[in-house]
């Protein structure tokens, strides 16, 4: 997992896959962040394997932490079998998903 | 406790340190059988989501240990079978869950178990003594059963019951 700051927008490069032991670790981190004041964040899953319900569990207790503080969690990347996943436990019904980093800072950018 | 491998079982601790192990293994069986990439990963997922179900709640308050086995069976599908000695627990008695709409209604449990039966062909179980066991069947090297052989066409679900796999396995 790669992290990088543009402007006030955390950007988060998961690589591998995102389950039973990498997610924790994820949420942990994100935590972290949010504990530091961040509550602007693009998570980009171009590099993932694939993405587990373990995976899928960290994202949506992030977003509701972020949603509670007026924050923004946006992803990008997202293809192959991560899309499958997201697409048939309907997590794409509920995300803002673009399909590079540079589409979803352009977009937390408009919603300023 | 040592992993104990051999070309067709893994026998390992219930924990999820152990996990990678498994997932190599998987990984390398369903190689050799000439699954595709995109094949592979799913049913790597498939296994992850069992054992990690297996290692958190197959042995409340005690360790434990897990047998995979892989081969084909009869019409030359290829498993991986999944065996702990630990709670009773049929899976395929878990209903779909509800994917309510909004991000503060919805909830994560029961996904897992959904997902292993999205990404494999067949799903069985069986008791078998003191033995759960698990099948996770492959039929085609290169597509899913009843769908298109390109992932990002795929849509809708499938929940595959089956009862009993003759073959045999156990702890």
């Amino acid at each position: 997992m790669d992290t990088e700051k543009v402007g006030d927008v955390r950007i988060v490069r998961l690589q591998g896959r995102l389950g039973e032991v990498s997610a924790p670790q994820f949420e942990e981190r994100m935590k972290d962040f949010i504990a530091q004041g961040e509550t602007r964040f693009v998570v980009h899953m171009g590099e993932l394997e694939y993405i587990s319900s373990a995976g899928l569990r960290s994202i949506l207790s992030t977003a509701k932490d972020l949603k509670e503080l007026k924050g923004a969690l946006y992803l990008s990347g997202i293809t192959g079998a991560v899309k499958e996943v997201f697409d048939i436990s309907h997590f794409s019904d509920i995300f803002k998903i673009y399909g590079s980093v540079s589409e979803a800072l352009e977009a937390i950018g408009n919603n300023e | 406790m040592n992993d104990t491998v051999n070309p067709e079982q893994l026998k390992i601790p219930a924990a999820i340190d152990r996990l990678d192990t498994v997932l190599d293994y998987v990984r390398t069986c369903a190689g050799r059988a000439g699954f595709s990439p995109r094949r592979i990963t799913d049913l790597v997922l498939a296994v992850e989501e069992a054992v990690g179900n297996i290692c958190r709640y197959a042995y409340p308050g005690g360790d434990g240990e897990i047998v995979i086995f892989s081969g084909n069976d009869s019409e030359g599908a290829f498993s991986i079978e999944i065996a702990d000695g630990g709670v009773p627990f049929d899976l395929l008695s878990v209903e779909k869950p509800v994917f309510e709409g909004s991000l503060s209604r919805r909830k994560s449990g029961g996904l897992g178990i959904y997902l292993i039966r999205h990404m494999v062909d067949e799903v069985r179980y069986r008791r078998e003594g003191q033995c759960n066991v698990l099948s996770l069947v492959m039929c085609d090297r290169t597509k899913r059963k009843g769908r298109s052989p390109d992932p990002r066409s795929d849509s809708g679900d499938k929940h595959p019951r089956d009862a009993h796999n003759p073959s045999g396995a156990g702890l």
